[in-house]
C-alpha cells in the first residue's frame, strides 16, 4: 500500500463515447507503483467503462493514457495498437470480471496456466508451479482440478484473481468483482485483494464495497456522469467529502447499508 | 380382397441384384461423405470470413449462404449440373458436376452452424482471453473453439443425416446412387413395390442409428 512514486498508470484527458453517448468525459488519474486506488460512484457513472478504457478493451475516443513506458494517443493521431501489439500490451495489465468468466473447459489449474502457456509460451511444467503457488496463495490449493462448475462463485472469482496474476501484471484492474456474489462469499475475495494489496500489487479497483476503501485505498476517485467529481486520500474523500454530490451518493450508500441491517 | 393379399411378393427376384444394389449403395454413401466433408470444409472457412470486421468480406458469404437457403436443393442440383459448364464454357466431369450443388448446400447450412457455434460463446470468455492478453487467434483456437466445436457437432451431424437423403435428388442426373439404382431394376423386373420398399429399408437401416446416436450427443452436450 505504499507508493514508491514510479508511475504505473497515468491517463489525461481520458474520454468515450458511444456514438452521441459520453460515458466517460475526460477522466485523469495517476498511479504510482504499489497504489491501491478505489474507484467508487452510482451505477452508470462511467467507472468501469473508465477501467476498461485502461486495459483497452474499450477504445477511448480522446486522451492519453500511459501504462509504463508505453504512452498511446487517443483521437486524431492514432496510435492505439492493434493485433500483437495490442494483446501485447494487455498482456502486462490483468483483469477480473464481475462474472469471473473463467474457462469453463478447463480446470481451476488449467485456467490459471492459460495465460503463461498461451500467451507467453511459458513450458508446461514451469507454468503448473506458478500456478499451484497461485492457487495456494488465494486458499484454492485443494481445488485445483476442479472445474469451474463445481467451485462457489467466491472459489471461481478467486481462481480468476490467480488466472490475472499468473501473467505477472504490472497492475490489477478489479471490475466490481464482489457484485455477483452471494453476500457470504464477498469477505473471502475481499481478503484476497487486500492481501495483494499488501503485498505492494499496483491496482485499480471498481467497487461498492465502502470498507474496502476506507481499509486499502490509497486513493479515492468518485466518479459521476462520466467525470471525477472527487479525488484524494480514502479517509478525506469517503468521511468529509467536499463534493456534495459526492455527499449525496455517499449518504445514499449508508442508508442502505442501514436498512439492510435494520 | 385388398391388393396387397393378393399380390404375389418376390423379392428374391429384386434382392438377386446384388452388385447392383451394392454398387448404388456405395454410390451414396461416397456422395453424402464426400458432399459432407466438402461442405464441412466450406463452413469452417466461410464461418470464419463472417467474423471478420468487413463488410467486403462478409456480404459475399452472408448472400452465399441466403441463395443456397433460399433456392430448392433439386434446382441448385440441376443448375450446377447442366447450367454451370455453359457458363463456364468447360465440361466438367458428370461425377463432380452432381456433386457440385450438394456440397455447396452443405456448404451454406455448416457455415451457418459454424457461426452460430462461435457467436454462442459468451462474450465474457472473449474478454477475459483478450485481457489475458491472447491475440485473436490464439483465443479462437485455445478458448473459442474448443468449447464452440462440441455445441456445433449435434446441428452438424443432424445436417449430414438430412444430406444423405437428399443424395437421393441425384436420381434427376442420372447418377446411380441407390434410388437410381432402383429405377433400374424396376425397370428390369416390373417390381417397383419390392424394389421401392427395399430402397426406402435401406436408407432407414443406415439413418435410423444416426439419429439415435446424434440424440445422445445432444444429450450429452447439454449436460
Amino acid at each position: 500500500m505504499t507508493s514508491s512514486g514510479e508511475v504505473m498508470v497515468k491517463a489525461e484527458g481520458l474520454r468515450k463515447s458511444y456514438g452521441t453517448v459520453e460515458a466517460v468525459r475526460g477522466v485523469s488519474l495517476e498511479v504510482d507503483r504499489g497504489q491501491v486506488v478505489v474507484v467508487i460512484g452510482p451505477s452508470g457513472c462511467g467507472k468501469s467503462t473508465f477501467l476498461r478504457c485502461i486495459n483497452l478493451l474499450e477504445e477511448p475516443s480522446a486522451g492519453t493514457l500511459q501504462v509504463g513506458d508505453r504512452l498511446i494517443e487517443f483521437g486524431s493521431k492514432h496510435s492505439m495498437p492493434r493485433g500483437r501489439d495490442l494483446a501485447r500490451f494487455r498482456a502486462r495489465i490483468g483483469m477480473v470480471f464481475q462474472q469471473f468468466d473463467l474457462f469453463p473447459h478447463m480446470t481451476a489449474l488449467q485456467n490459471v496456466m492459460s495465460g503463461p502457456v498461451i500467451v507467453k509460451k511459458m513450458p508446461k511444467a514451469e507454468a503448473e508451479t506458478v500456478a499451484r503457488d497461485l492457487l495456494a496463495k488465494v486458499g484454492l490449493a485443494a481445488f485445483t482440478e476442479r472445474f469451474p462448475r463445481n467451485l462457489s462463485g467466491g472459489q471461481q472469482q478467486r481462481v480468476a484473481i490467480a488466472r490475472a496474476m499468473a501473467m505477472a501484471p504490472e497492475i490489477m484492474l478489479f471490475d466490481e468483482v464482489t457484485s455477483a456474489l452471494d453476500p457470504e462469499l464477498v469477505g473471502e475475495v475481499l481478503d484476497v485483494m487486500k492481501q495483494l494489496a499488501t503485498d505492494g500489487t499496483t491496482m485499480i479497483v471498481v467497487t461498492h464495497e465502502m470498507a474496502f476503501a476506507r481499509d486499502v485505498a490509497d486513493q479515492v476517485l468518485v466518479m459521476d456522469a462520466g467525470q471525477v467529481v472527487e479525488q484524494g486520500r480514502a479517509e478525506e474523500v469517503l468521511l468529509r467529502p467536499q463534493n456534495p454530490r459526492t455527499a449525496s451518493f455517499l449518504s445514499r450508500f449508508h442508508s442502505t447499508i442501514g436498512e439492510r441491517k435494520a | 380382397m385388398t391388393l396387397a393379399a393378393v399380390y404375389n411378393w418376390d423379392f428374391g427376384l429384386v434382392l438377386s441384384y446384388t452388385h447392383l444394389w451394392a454398387k448404388g449403395l456405395g454410390v451414396t454413401l461416397a456422395y453424402s461423405v464426400g458432399t459432407v466433408v466438402g461442405g464441412m470444409i466450406i463452413g469452417v472457412i466461410c464461418g470464419l470470413l463472417l467474423l471478420v470486421r468487413s463488410r467486403w468480406v462478409t456480404l459475399p458469404v452472408h448472400y452465399y449462404v441466403e441463395i443456397f437457403r433460399c433456392t430448392p436443393l433439386l434446382v441448385q442440383i440441376v443448375w450446377f449440373y447442366y447450367a454451370l459448364p455453359i457458363v463456364l464454357q468447360v465440361e466438367l466431369p458428370d461425377w463432380f458436376a452432381a456433386g457440385l450443388g450438394l456440397t455447396l448446400y452443405m456448404g451454406a447450412f455448416a457455415t451457418e452452424i459454424f457461426r452460430g457455434g462461435i457467436i454462442s460463446i459468451d462474450k465474457g470468455q472473449w474478454q477475459a482471453s483478450r485481457a489475458l492478453g491472447m491475440t485473436g487467434g490464439e483465443l479462437m483456437r485455445h478458448i473459442i473453439l474448443p468449447q464452440a466445436t462440441k455445441r456445433m457437432i449435434p446441428p452438424f451431424v443432424n445436417q449430414s443425416i438430412i444430406q444423405l437423403k437428399n443424395t437421393s435428388l441425384l436420381y434427376v442426373v442420372a447418377i446411380p446412387d441407390l434410388m437410381y439404382t432402383g429405377s433400374i431394376i424396376v425397370s428390369d423386373t416390373f417390381r417397383p413395390l419390392e424394389v421401392y420398399t427395399s430402397v426406402a429399408i435401406a436408407y432407414f437401416v443406415i439413418l435410423y442409428p444416426l439419429t439415435l446416436w446424434a440424440a445422445r450427443l445432444e444429450a450429452r452436450v447439454d449436460q
